[in-house]
């Protein structure tokens, strides 16, 4: 088993470096940072634009493989390079995963526990009105892209904004910076983080309860919840204790996987909300032509499916006793 | 897992038709089964209905129509639906109804084209590697590996500028490219458990080539899972493909895709909300038929995976490249 892990991880970081290197040559290959300068006024010299893209490691007309070999011996330091304005990408990078994590923390804690809660539900009420609500609910948000579900949200909440008649929901940005008092910064973040959350949370619930509630209901057909009925305990408890606790075990690593891959994947809510995080960043620097600040994406984006993969193959052999002792 | 005895068995759950029976036979009971089957089920019908009639909004309608997507009306600028201009007009006068057409007629080519190229490359290295085993094996799905590690939205966003200009066929083949190696490893494993059933092996000894035997024998015989999965690829396709146009890094300019129509439409939206919600209804009507459609599929053509068997472990790592990008 432990040699088994070991040699996973090994192949698993190999294909993460290959993913990030691709990325790069791809990103420096097909973005012109040059264009960033174009159309300036006043115009900029072009040869002090050749300099700065010089300086930043950027320049086009460098042999990829050159620039490819000073990133990535960069990258071995523990230095991603220089954004396209000439900010220090580690600086960014740390500033926006911080973005990331408070945008996500709240949502997927209660996008996973709704999920699981809601497909547990319908499983046990299976055919009846409320699992076809629920289950048709889910079948619409899971056809919905995000960024319908996004702008719908912003759209709804200012007709409320409107109706009310001041700024309830807010929907641009992760706080209002001229606030002063713990108290004001605080509900104005929380008024920020609604709306986010919201989608985020929609979206998890309808992806989960999909999950749990087809492995709920193989548990519930099954031998031992009968047995558990029959020795006397209630409905109640033998699917609490019995059913759901079996039912949850195969959707956890599922679970897992999909937050974790989340921290690239909140770009449509991110960039529609106005949050600087990692999932903007991802459209913001294709945009800007910024290089660098694609490979530290990509690299970030190729790391965290490592992290995901892992870790629900861990949860998955540490919960499930049938994969511990093979 | 419980042996389930025939006498268990509700009729409608019986295997499609006894092995014995004549091949012929066999092939059109199985075909008129299935049509019955999925004719039974309320949402799928109305799926296949609704999808029907969207495909004659996007290729009928602009025939009688009054006015093309390329016109203009000088008359009305930011206009409610009205019998004039049924889904309203946009700030330059153009007719709404007109463009989403023409977008669904794009997004829809792109969709199917997207789902077919996806699954015949699936199936084809999926079963090469399971045929063949070895390093063709050992090296196809080390390819998989490393385009599931690929962060396939970054890849895509970050080519864009090297096919604008071009056709969007290769932003198909982009979007086919990123979406088959889930599928591509389901069958994989389902060819492992063919290659040594009696069929395969007789041909094999009969002198029949490879490539034959995979296409004439092995794919036949999961063909229903590959016709419920290219049914859901395409739905996948469609969501990123108006995604990524969204961002404008998929159709291009002189094209128009429902992610484009969606996109010109919401900043204008708050005021003149039609500009969004019709083509995003649009969209999401188009998403959930074929998602209706799916899943009628999956209960007409194999009845015995009730969802969780059949769905939870294949998704389990899909997640990356369906592209649930929140």
């Amino acid at each position: 088993m432990g040699r088994y892990l070991l040699r996973r991880l090994i192949n698993h970081v190999a294909l993460v470096l290959i993913a990030a290197s691709l990325t790069y040559f791809l990103a420096a290959i097909s973005l012109n940072p040059r264009a960033n300068f174009a159309g300036r006024n006043p115009p900029v010299a072009a040869s002090s634009v050749t300099a700065t893209l010089n300086d930043y490691n950027l320049n086009p007309d460098t042999p990829v493989v050159v620039r490819f070999a000073h990133w990535a011996n960069g990258v071995a330091h523990g230095d991603l390079g220089r954004t396209v304005t000439g900010g220090e990408v580690n600086d960014e990078f740390a500033r926006r995963v911080g973005v990331s994590t408070r945008l996500l923390l709240i949502a997927t804690i209660l996008g996973s526990i709704g999920g699981v809660l809601v497909g547990a539900w319908g499983a046990i009420r299976q055919y009846r009105t409320s699992d076809r609500v629920t289950t048709l609910a889910s079948f619409f948000v899971l056809a919905m892209p995000v960024f319908v579900i996004a702008v719908t949200f912003k759209l709804w909440a200012i007709d409320i904004n409107d109706a009310v008649g001041h700024k309830v929901i807010e929907y641009t940005g992760e706080y209002d910076p001229g606030l002063t008092g713990t108290g004001e910064i605080l509900l104005s973040r929380l008024q920020h983080l609604l709306l986010p959350s919201l989608t985020l949370i929609v979206i998890q619930v309808a992806l989960y309860s999909r999950y749990q509630r087809s492995t709920m209901l193989d548990v519930l057909g099954s031998d031992f919840l009968r047995t558990a009925r029959a020795k006397g305990l209630s409905r109640r408890a033998a699917l609490m204790k019995h059913g759901l606790r079996t039912a949850v075990l195969p959707v956890v690593p599922l679970l897992v996987y999909n937050v974790v891959l989340l921290f690239t994947g909140a770009t449509f809510t991110e960039k529609i909300y106005g949050w600087h995080g990692m999932g903007e960043w991802l459209v913001n620097s294709i945009s800007t032509n910024d290089v660098n600040a694609v490979a530290a994406v990509g690299m970030f984006t190729a790391f965290v499916v490592l992290i995901a993969g892992l870790l629900s193959d861990v949860l998955y052999a540490a919960l499930d006793p049938r994969v511990r002792v093979r | 897992m419980a042996v389930q005895t025939p006498s268990v068995q509700p009729p409608s759950q019986a295997p499609a038709a006894p092995g014995d029976q004549p091949a012929r036979r066999r092939a059109s009971g199985r075909l008129r089964l299935t049509a019955v089957r999925f004719s039974r089920n309320r949402m799928a019908l109305f799926g296949l209905v609704m999808l029907v009639l969207l495909f004659l909004m996007a290729y009928v309608s602009p025939l009688f129509y009054k006015w093309d997507y390329t016109e203009l009306d000088f008359t009305a600028f930011q206009k409610p639906p009205s019998g004039e201009h049924w889904f309203g007009t946009d700030q330059t006068g153009s007719d709404l109804f007109a463009l989403t057409a023409r977008g669904m007629q794009k997004s829809l080519v792109i969709g199917i084209l997207t789902g077919l190229i996806c699954t015949f490359v699936a199936a084809a290295v999926g079963a090469g590697a399971g045929y063949f085993g070895g390093w063709t094996d050992r090296s196809l799905m080390w390819v998989v590996d490393l385009l599931l590690v690929m962060p396939s939205f970054l890849i895509i966003a970050v080519l864009s500028p090297l096919f604008q200009g071009t056709t969007w066929l290769v932003f198909v083949v982009l979007l086919a490219a990123f979406s088959w190696m889930i599928t591509g490893r389901v069958v994989r494993s389902m060819t492992l458990t063919l290659k040594d059933r009696e069929f395969v092996k007789a041909a094999k000894y009969m002198g029949v080539p490879a490539p034959v035997i995979i296409f004439r024998h092995i794919l036949p015989s999961m063909a229903s899972m590959l016709i419920i999965d290219g049914t859901i690829q395409v739905g996948a396709a469609i969501i990123g493909e108006t995604s990524l146009s969204y961002f404008g890094f998929g159709v291009q300019s002189p094209d128009v895709s429902l992610g484009t129509v969606i996109a010109t439409g919401t900043p204008a939206a708050p005021s003149f909300p039609w500009l969004f919600y019709f083509p995003a209804g649009c969209l999401v009507l188009i998403c959930l038929s074929i998602a209706f459609i799916g899943d009628g599929l999956r209960d007409a053509l194999d009845p015995n995976s009730s969802g969780a068997k059949a769905r939870a472990p294949r998704t389990a790592k899909s997640t990356s490249t369906e592209g649930r990008t929140s």
